[in-house]
């Protein structure tokens, strides 16, 4: 039977304030446990929450970068659990009236094909603090510097097709809330969490299937794999007459498996009910239009605009506008240069190559946008050759490494004498040294076997360790041996 | 002296006849000779008291002359203070050290006002008859054996006794004005959101409100002067000029359109009180005022729309008593479920878990709508039932409580004890100013007169209780010595 993945995602997505959503506690990753906690945050009585301004503005941007619907009356409501990591007993967060309400996000397919996904709403909530389970014996430990950090769920619709998809659209909204700059969208620190709704059914079927959820996945790749395996496991499972429970699993990323979460599913009656120590969050339009107005030029026009204005494939323009320094480092170097299509070239081949391999971001780049300008100029202007470029740039990444600064393309090219040749005279002697050592070529050449050339002009460049004009060589072979 | 108004005490301490050190002192004197039969207090700080009040001595020798200056003040144990233990009145929290003051202490505080110590009241302010404190029942000083009336029922006793000459109070449902009358004092809630909430233990946060309990109208206003203001820790604290309300206290009733709501004379009322309150409101006409009959049609769903709303917000405020980060926590739990369980059955006492397992129950899925939705509507309507009323009168006047304070345990019935409030619960649903005034004695015990205002009307409702104490001295009668020093 042919199946249909049926995938919808919940995104946590940690605001990039400087204070928590309620309290004006510093946000900061990594401090000291309970060192960034006051009374509000340990939920001490008598203590009240004031909303944090920035996060319900980063929220709403994000809400018109994806061109939701924002609610002009949202409220806060109180979701009731006890947990020691939530220490006022309730979650402060939004159900009825989330401030994000329906919008879309367009993923590009495996094919090529664009897809629009759904987003259902987004809300803000807060976060709760970290239970340590392993520093104590016989005890667990309370951290609550992370309480009350502000999240952004995102809701999808349930309508990614497959895993590549779920991994597409999770990109996208990375790259989405980083152009935005709401969230620094590091997965290992939990910036950016995932949870995903996974089920299958017959094609053509439109009733759902059984869902499962896959809890608290934290890198692309995890979510990739996870959501891989859990549709294999419900195949497996239906075809062999079995029946999908509903529950919540945990991704195993060593055995890569998804098991059900331990412990008994509890299944919680949360109470919500209005927060009433918060007032409604009422926007007015002059309000929104001033956010609107502030929005950045966001992944998808940027990749219009790259397409329509540098001429840029679409594939090109795909992949340096997912990142938002990445773009701005092409438009840097592609200004600088002129040329925007090498610049594309260089960076999409030489410097995402480079980066991969440092394991570096494009922000820590050891070639500057003006270096590789330099670079790309020089070779535009016959200085050096397209190969001797790549020494070049391997040499500007290898000064970076070693620590001896940003390097000077020009200095490089001098330094170690790689100016292309292009003296007349200098190829000539070139071209009849190398007719001269290579005469059973030279034989084959004149009697019809054109391929030859090429060798020989590889002798010539050979020789020139590179520098030589190749066009230059090539015309003038072909003269000599008219 | 100790049965002066604050406006009086100041005078006496401006013109040095005595100075604030003798005053808390003689204040310290009386809570230590009194407290024992009363009950009244719960924590009383006489060394900080003194270090205070010679600090306010000295300021005015200074040349500082601030009203409150040197005035010794009683907080209700629901306000946090600072390194002085804030229990609530619960055994949860019998040892809490907040490392903060509420705002309504700090206010006071800076204000130069001298803080004797902490009230008694009912267990997380639940309760109309200081029965429920973990601390024992305060006693009323009209009649040791009766209730002081709840939940700011400490507050109330030890102004009615002269241990001190104000306090500070909480109101819910009643809490400030039925203590008020039971106790003979005046007893004052601002609108919702005129005095912040910040570092106010919460009950129910839609409804509490911090006020006053003191001698007159007049101290109140003073009070409420210093109390009342926005502040930005508090997102219901309201953002408007606060009125200077001892200077509009002299405003004559004459043209005063007072409302009076038929229901609050409806069965259940005691005779003399029904007289009394007819009487007072005989002496507003006599003195210009306009009386214009009223309807409050949904008056009587108020007490069953707050049993779902008070719980209902109750159940999460109180969730945070876990047993985890401070406050009560049992001995060697077993585990996680364990520490939850019996923490929050030995922590808290009875009405109060009753109040929790209700306000779980009406915000349960399959309940929700019919319970707290329809609750919260049935606010809506008394809110709008208010706003008409209000298109033709100024204020609403009525009996604060049906009947004068009753005996220790004489409310055994929860759902009794619940309509105490018939007739100031309604007010917290709108979020209204209110205040209970002395307006009669019925078998030597006091009862108040009830004056609504519409929203932020708190300089009219006190104008017009000054005026009534102006027409009378039934604020001036001060329990008989017989009965406080009966032990």
């Amino acid at each position: 039977m042919e199946w249909q993945a049926v995938i919808g995602l919940e995104v946590h997505v940690q605001l990039a304030t400087r204070s928590k959503l309620f309290s004006p506690t510093a946000t900061a990753f990594g401090a000291a446990a309970n060192t960034q906690v006051n009374p509000y945050d340990l939920a001490m009585p008598g203590t009240l929450p004031t909303l944090n301004g920035e996060a319900l503005r980063m929220a709403i941007r994000f809400g018109l970068a994806i061109g939701a619907e924002i609610c002009r009356h949202s409220i806060f409501e109180r979701k009731n659990y006890f947990y020691p990591d939530l220490p006022k007993g309730y979650q402060t967060s939004q159900l009825q009236f989330p401030i994000v309400g329906r919008g879309s996000i367009r993923i590009e397919c495996a094919d090529g094909s664009e897809r629009c996904i759904g987003v259902t709403r987004a809300h803000m909530e807060e976060d709760a603090g970290k239970s340590l389970h392993e520093e104590f014996a016989n005890e667990s430990g309370i951290d609550l510097n992370r309480a009350g950090t502000p999240l952004l769920e995102i809701v999808s619709e349930p309508e990614l097709r497959s895993a590549a998809e779920a991994v597409a659209y999770l990109k996208k909204l990375h790259s989405i809330v980083r152009y935005l700059g709401i969230c620094d969208g590091d997965m290992s620190q939990g910036s950016m969490r995932c949870d995903a709704n996974v089920s299958i059914r017959p094609r053509g079927e439109a009733k759902l299937g059984t869902r499962t959820e896959i809890k608290n996945v934290n890198s692309f790749r995890f979510v990739e794999k996870a959501i891989e395996y859990e549709l294999r496991r419900q195949r497996e499972v239906l075809e062999d007459g079995g029946t999908i429970v509903q529950e919540t699993r945990l991704y195993d990323s060593v055995l890569d498996e998804t098991r059900p979460m331990r412990g008994k599913e509890e299944s919680n009656d949360y109470r919500y009910f209005p927060e009433p120590d918060l007032l409604p969050v009422v926007l007015d339009e002059a309000f929104l239009e001033q956010l609107r107005s502030e929005l950045p030029e966001l992944p998808d026009s940027r990749k219009e605009r790259f397409e329509a204005e540098y001429g840029l494939s679409a594939y090109d323009a795909g992949v340096l506008t997912a990142n938002r320094d990445m773009a701005e480092y092409f438009e840097q170097v592609a200004k600088a240069c002129g040329d925007a299509k090498l610049a594309a070239n260089w960076i999409t081949v030489e410097l995402l190559a480079l980066l991969n391999r440092e394991q570096l971001e494009i922000g820590n780049s050891p070639v500057s946008a003006a270096a590789l300008a330099r670079l790309i100029s020089r070779i535009s202007d016959g200085t050096i050759s397209g190969k001797i470029a790549k020494a070049v740039f391997e040499q500007l990444a290898k000064d970076a490494k070693d620590g001896k600064g940003a390097g000077d393309v020009d200095e490089i090219i001098e330094g170690q004498g790689l100016r292309q040749v292009t003296d007349q005279g200098e190829i000539e002697q070139l071209v009849e040294r190398v007719i001269a050592a290579n005469a059973p070529q030279v034989e084959q050449y004149r009697g019809g076997r054109q391929q030859v050339l090429g060798y020989l002009v590889g002798q010539a460049m050979k020789l020139s360790q590179g520098k030589a004009n190749p066009a230059q060589v090539n015309k003038l072979l072909r003269e000599k041996l008219r | 002296m100790l049965h002066l108004s604050v406006s009086e005490l100041s005078a006496e301490l401006s013109r040095g006849a005595v100075s604030s050190v003798e005053l808390t002192r003689a204040c310290l004197e009386r809570i230590e000779r009194l407290n024992p039969v009363l009950n009244a207090f719960v924590t009383v700080c006489t060394a900080s008291a003194l270090e205070q009040a010679g600090q306010a001595d000295l300021a005015r020798a200074k040349g500082d002359t601030r009203p409150l200056l040197g005035i010794p003040v009683a907080h209700k144990d629901i306000f946090c203070t600072k390194g002085v233990r804030t229990t609530c009145g619960s055994r949860m929290l019998r040892d809490f050290l907040p490392p903060y003051d509420a705002w309504v202490v700090e206010r006071l505080h800076g204000a130069g006002a001298v803080m004797l110590g902490k009230t008694n009241m009912d267990e997380f302010a639940m309760g109309s008859s200081n029965e429920t404190s973990h601390f024992g029942v305060a006693a009323n000083p009209h009649d040791l054996g009766r209730v002081p009336g709840g939940s700011s029922g400490g507050s109330a006793a030890a102004v009615a006794a002269g241990l001190c000459p104000m306090a500070t109070g909480t109101d819910t449902g009643g809490s400030i004005r039925q203590p008020a009358s039971f106790c003979g004092v005046s007893g004052f809630k601002p609108s919702y959101g005129r005095v912040s909430r910040w570092g106010m233990i919460a009950f129910a946060s839609s409804l509490d409100q911090a006020g006053t309990l003191t001698r007159s109208a007049a101290d109140a206003a003073l009070m409420m002067r210093t109390m009342a203001g926005l502040d930005h820790r508090d997102s219901t604290s309201v953002d408007r000029p606060v009125d200077d309300y001892p200077n509009e206290l002299d405003k004559p009733l004459r043209g005063l359109r007072v409302g009076v709501p038929i229901v609050h004379f409806a069965k259940g009322l005691s005779a003399g009180v029904e007289q009394g309150i007819r009487a007072a409101l005989a002496q507003l006409e006599d003195a210009g005022a306009t009386l214009l009959e009223i309807d409050l049609p949904n008056n009587h769903l108020s007490v069953p729309a707050y049993y779902v709303i008070a719980p209902a917000e109750a159940s999460a405020n109180l969730a945070r008593y876990d047993g985890v980060r401070y406050g009560y926590r049992c001995a060697d739990p077993t585990d996680l479920d364990d520490l939850y369980t019996r923490t929050r059955s030995e922590g808290f006492g009875e009405e109060v878990k009753r109040r929790i397992l209700v306000g779980s129950y009406a915000l349960s899925a399959g309940y929700y709508d019919a319970y707290y939705r329809k609750a919260q509507r049935v606010r809506r309507l008394i809110r709008n039932d208010f706003a008409s009323a209000f298109e033709h009168v100024d204020v609403i006047a009525g009996p604060t409580s049906p009947h004068v304070a009753f005996a220790h345990g004489a409310k055994a019935d929860p759902v009794q004890m619940y309509l105490e409030d018939i007739f100031t619960i309604a007010v917290n649903l709108a979020g209204l100013p209110g205040i209970s005034i002395p307006a009669g004695m019925e078998n030597g015990l006091p009862f108040g007169l009830q004056i609504i205002g519409p929203d932020f009307a708190e300089a009219r409702v006190l104008n017009v209780a000054h005026q009534f104490q102006q027409m009378t001295d039934w604020h001036l009668r001060v329990p008989e010595s017989a009965a406080l020093e009966g032990h």
